[in-house]
């Protein structure tokens, strides 16, 4: 594979191309005491940012490094336990 | 638990990376997340140009873990019947998938599309219709609706939206279906349908983009679930041409369930050319695609 990488432009598959979470206008900031773990945040996270840890009390946990901010995540949550709030 | 999967049974692989170059509340992106939990390693992709060349990001690394083909706009089909038959021969497991825009699909790549369908090669095009040419600059395409906005139709588009689905239908190839962001489970369940049927597959995702219809980022999926409640887009699912609408759009066949479309078009600032009278011609447009529709089932 290495070897044809030199001849043929090829690109390989890599987490954080870029620091996505400095675009963020607005953090989503999850309480966890509301959360029902129904994991509807996870499945429409356009950016695959929520993490589902199921071993943790947290259960689902926001990667801040790349959150874009967009706030799909606290449109989608059934009983509002996401806020979004201004960075800064 | 929606339908037959369970959302805790998805594979947590993620097949888009986070730090990908989508825009915040991207629906492409969603769909390739989607795309992911439904058929995971097996997808070969073929990419025409388009916004998810750009999701890709640039070389040397790409954001996402399919083995991707880009390919120049109009051969996306061309390319993917050929990766398919190849794999044949090997005897590898593979799913070619070729994931086109509208632009792609209805516009410029509609020769080899076509094509495909009528050879009946084992491929599935899934349709990423965000009903314009985003990539470039939000141009008209010809699967924008009647009365939006774009930098090329400034006071609405006159014409109204090519019913692809349909066309694919006549194509009589054994699977067509529509698919919405704002329903995974449906998608998923589509797609992991379609894998099974041998042959030209078609999936239309409709895809609301938040820069392009200048909505809050943040209603990505709620404009998408606004746009099947209001009868705008039917979720159907086509077996060996038998129409079947499905369980999403099943209440708004009756006319009376249906949302006022003005809901839906509120809500997104490419519409605010439109005028009462304009509405009225939309709201006829709508009830004629369901007529024709239902027709077929």
């Amino acid at each position: 594979m290495s070897e044809i990488s030199h001849i043929l432009p090829l690109s390989k598959p890599k987490e954080g191309i870029s620091r996505t979470g400095t675009w963020r206008l607005k953090k989503p900031v999850i309480d966890h005491s509301k959360c029902v773990k129904c994991m509807m945040c996870w499945l429409h996270c356009p950016e695959s940012t929520i993490d589902v840890v199921e071993s943790s009390d947290k259960f689902v946990e926001v990667n801040y490094d790349f959150c874009k901010g967009c706030g799909v995540c606290a449109n989608v949550c059934p009983v509002k336990a996401i806020s979004m709030v201004p960075e800064g | 638990m929606v339908g037959g999967i369970s959302i805790r049974e998805l594979p947590r692989k993620k097949y888009l990376l986070p730090g990908n170059p989508s825009c915040p509340g991207c629906p492409e992106a969603l769909g390739l997340r989607y795309l992911g939990m439904a058929l995971g390693d097996r997808v070969i992709l073929v990419v025409p140009a388009g916004c998810s060349t750009v999701i890709e990001g640039l070389a040397p690394n790409y954001s996402m873990r399919f083995p991707i083909v880009n390919v120049p706009f109009a051969s996306a089909d061309a390319v993917a019947s050929g990766v398919a038959a190849a794999k044949e021969v090997l005897g590898e497991d593979a799913v070619v998938v070729v994931w086109a825009g509208d632009g792609a699909t209805a516009d410029i790549g509609f020769a080899t599309l076509s094509g495909a369908a009528e050879r009946g090669d084992n491929i599935i095009h899934i349709c990423v219709d965000n009903e314009a040419y985003m990539n470039t600059g939000i141009q008209r395409s010809s699967l924008t609706p009647y009365g939006a906005w774009t930098t090329t139709t400034w006071t609405g588009k006159k014409e109204r939206k090519k019913d692809v689905p349909l066309i694919m239908l006549m194509h009589k190839v054994p699977y067509v279906a529509t698919a919405s962001v704002g329903y995974p489970m449906d998608f998923i369940e589509k797609l992991r349908r379609a894998v099974l049927i041998k042959g030209f597959k078609y999936i239309h995702l409709h895809a609301p983009c938040p820069t392009g219809w200048r909505f809050d980022p943040s209603l990505t999926v709620e404009v998408a679930k606004l746009a099947v409640e209001t009868g705008m887009w039917i979720l159907f699912e086509a077996v060996n041409g038998k129409v079947k609408i499905s369980p999403p759009s099943l209440p708004y066949r009756d006319r009376s369930r249906r949302k006022p479309i003005r809901d839906y078009i509120k809500i997104q600032g490419r519409f605010r050319t439109l005028t009462d009278e304009e509405l009225k011609k939309l709201e006829s447009m709508v009830d004629d695609v369901w007529d024709t529709l239902t027709k077929f089932t």
